[in-house]
């Protein structure tokens, strides 16, 4: 049985903000399912009892004082954008003609 | 072939801190040999011609006037395309940063500058650092300078092929799931990943934040050992970064080339000690360990009864964060935009542009973290990834309560014909096999060239404790000094 069928990978691509095509769906589709039918053996080794382990090193919050520092211009900050207006990133619409 | 890109970075240092060469002339030495021989290896997606030999004149000035200089400076350096360079295009060899060029450096490119150390340019890798073969790369693949058809391996292709094609004599990668080390291994030069926070991953362009380590690369065990301790240390950047000193591992390399390993033991991972290595590749380790017997070590098998988990766990782990990394490529802030023609929403744009931008391998993974972190699978898939990486780690404990390093091959295979792992990707993801338990469990390893199989490099693998990384460099010293180091073939 296919771990995940093609219209999951259909809404996995919309989920991830990818224009996938037929094509792509079909390829990604097949291959995502080998690969996690190699993996879905992991099921069967860690106990409940097991506590996860998200890093390696231990994990803390870090603060600095609230000292203002010189940071990027703003200028610069825009730089690699691939559109600014007005010293800020322009977007394409967000909104739809009938909202 | 000018006999300085022949020279270890040691040696170059030498010569330039004794006056007998001067920077320019090395760098110089170094970007004729890229632009005479790059063509065929494709080791580098941008040279930096102009900032390398401005860099070069600035050590011969500071030299000049009597300044003191670190142990690499004048050395010249290529930096895998992951790590921001300010001004200099990084795009981690994917379409959607094509031409970006970073307002900022990575901590580790400052300390690289601090030290003096001449940047030749940025090299070639699997897009986003997703890959074992260089053939993911949004710009073509690097070719193997051992055997122009097969490849350098991956993601580091190009920063591994860029020293055995003698272009530059150190260079920087990073390691997510082994791809400085398996690089290494099958170009027969050394890659060393450090301990997870032992090296800053501040500017390093994000593909899984909990297991990427930048780390450093040279052909012989010293040169590597120098650039390491060059670029180590605690960053308040990284709020990962660990606050300690780095380990002395210059020391430990020194030591380690006396050839004198008495005392030392050594673990032989049995999960990874034969089944599913190429006979050659076999072959080469078990004459290896002979030669550590020889010098005095003692070899212990030790077993690991949970590492045979250890890639489903990576590929369950890496993919889920980098789902959520790569989210930032949107084409609002930076690199490529497609679809924006007054008709589409921004969500539209968004998809197109990462469609666009992204290659194969990298929408897999991003498909794959976002099902695997998705409502009702997470606990199936992340969830249990989690724990395994637990009973992993216990493993590492508990085999370094019993011996001082553990050793294994880099790869179950050597470099293998372009094409030949493409069209299956759980194929291609073998090659990292001996490679992950590391990485998931965040302590150092290195891979050290241990002789040829049918003609080509084998690595031999040696893995320490967290923040223990001069112990493995007084093992690869030692292995070093026992079986050499491999010269591939003209060009």
């Amino acid at each position: 049985m296919a771990a995940i069928s093609r219209e999951e990978v259909a809404h996995l691509a919309r989920l991830s903000r990818l224009a996938v095509t037929e094509e792509e769906l079909d390829q990604f589709a097949g291959q995502l399912d080998v690969i996690l039918q190699s993996v879905a053996r992991i099921g069967d080794v860690a106990a409940d009892d097991i506590p996860p382990t998200s890093h390696s090193v231990p994990l803390t919050n870090v603060y600095r004082d609230d000292v203002v520092t010189p940071s990027l211009t703003q200028d610069a900050v825009l730089a690699g954008a691939p559109d600014a207006a007005e010293g800020r990133f322009r977007v394409p619409r967000i909104l739809s003609e009938e909202e | 072939m000018s006999d300085l890109t022949r020279m270890t970075a040691a040696q170059l240092a030498g010569l330039i801190a004794g006056g007998e060469a001067s920077a320019v002339e090395v760098a110089t030495a170094h970007l004729d040999r890229i632009a005479a021989v790059d063509e065929r290896v494709h080791a580098f997606l941008h040279v930096d011609r102009e900032g390398a030999l401005a860099a070069a004149a600035d050590v011969d000035a500071r030299r000049g006037r009597g300044e003191e200089l670190g142990p690499l400076a004048g050395v010249p350096i290529a930096v895998k395309d992951v790590i921001a360079t300010k001004g200099v295009p990084t795009t981690a060899a994917s379409k959607i940063l094509e031409g970006w060029r970073p307002p900022y450096d990575a901590t580790i490119v400052e300390r690289l500058r601090a030290a003096g150390t001449v940047m030749l340019g940025k090299t070639n890798m699997d897009e986003f650092a997703m890959g074992s073969s260089t053939e993911y790369s949004a710009y073509g693949p690097t070719n193997n300078p051992w055997d122009l058809g097969r490849i350098p391996g991956g993601s580091g292709g190009g920063s591994a092929a860029s020293l055995a094609a003698y272009e530059a004599p150190l260079a920087i990668g990073t390691d997510t799931g082994g791809s400085i080390r398996q690089p290494g291994a099958v170009t027969g030069t050394v890659g060393a990943k450090p301990t997870y926070g032992g090296t800053s991953r501040y500017g390093l362009i994000a593909f899984s934040s909990s297991l990427d380590t930048p780390g450093p690369c040279a052909r012989t065990v010293a040169d590597t050992a120098l650039l390491h301790a060059a670029i180590a240390g605690h960053d308040h950047r990284d709020s990962t970064s660990i606050p300690q000193p780095a380990p002395d591992v210059v020391a430990a390399a020194r030591l380690g080339a006396t050839g004198d390993l008495t005392g030392v033991k050594l673990g032989l991972v049995k999960e990874f000690s034969g089944e599913g290595a190429e006979a050659g590749v076999t072959a080469a380790f078990r004459e290896s360990v002979e030669a550590l017997v020889k010098l005095g070590a003692e070899v212990v098998e030790i077993s690991c009864p949970h590492f045979e988990y250890a890639l489903p766990a990576y590929y369950l782990i890496a993919p889920s964060e980098a789902s959520s990394n790569l989210a930032r490529f949107d084409g609002v802030r930076y690199g490529l935009r497609v679809g924006d023609d007054g008709s589409r929403s921004l969500e539209e744009v968004m998809s197109l542009t990462r469609d666009a931008g992204f290659g194969p391998e990298v929408k897999r993974r991003i498909m794959l973290g976002t099902y695997a972190l998705s409502s009702g699978y997470y606990d199936a898939y992340y969830g249990q990834a989690q724990k395994v990486r637990t009973l992993i780690t216990r493993d590492f404990t508990s085999a370094f309560e019993q011996v001082d390093v553990l050793i294994s091959p880099t790869t179950p295979f050597v470099a293998f014909p372009f094409g030949s792992r493409t069209s299956d990707p759980y194929q291609m993801y073998l090659a990292d096999l001996y490679t992950i338990p590391t990485n998931l469990y965040g302590g150092p390893a290195i891979s050290v060239p241990c002789g040829l199989s049918e003609g080509l490099p084998v690595g031999l693998q040696i893995m320490a404790p967290t923040m223990a990384d001069d112990r493995m460099y007084r093992v690869a010293a030692a292995l070093e000094s026992a079986v050499g180091t491999l010269t591939p073939p003209e060009l």
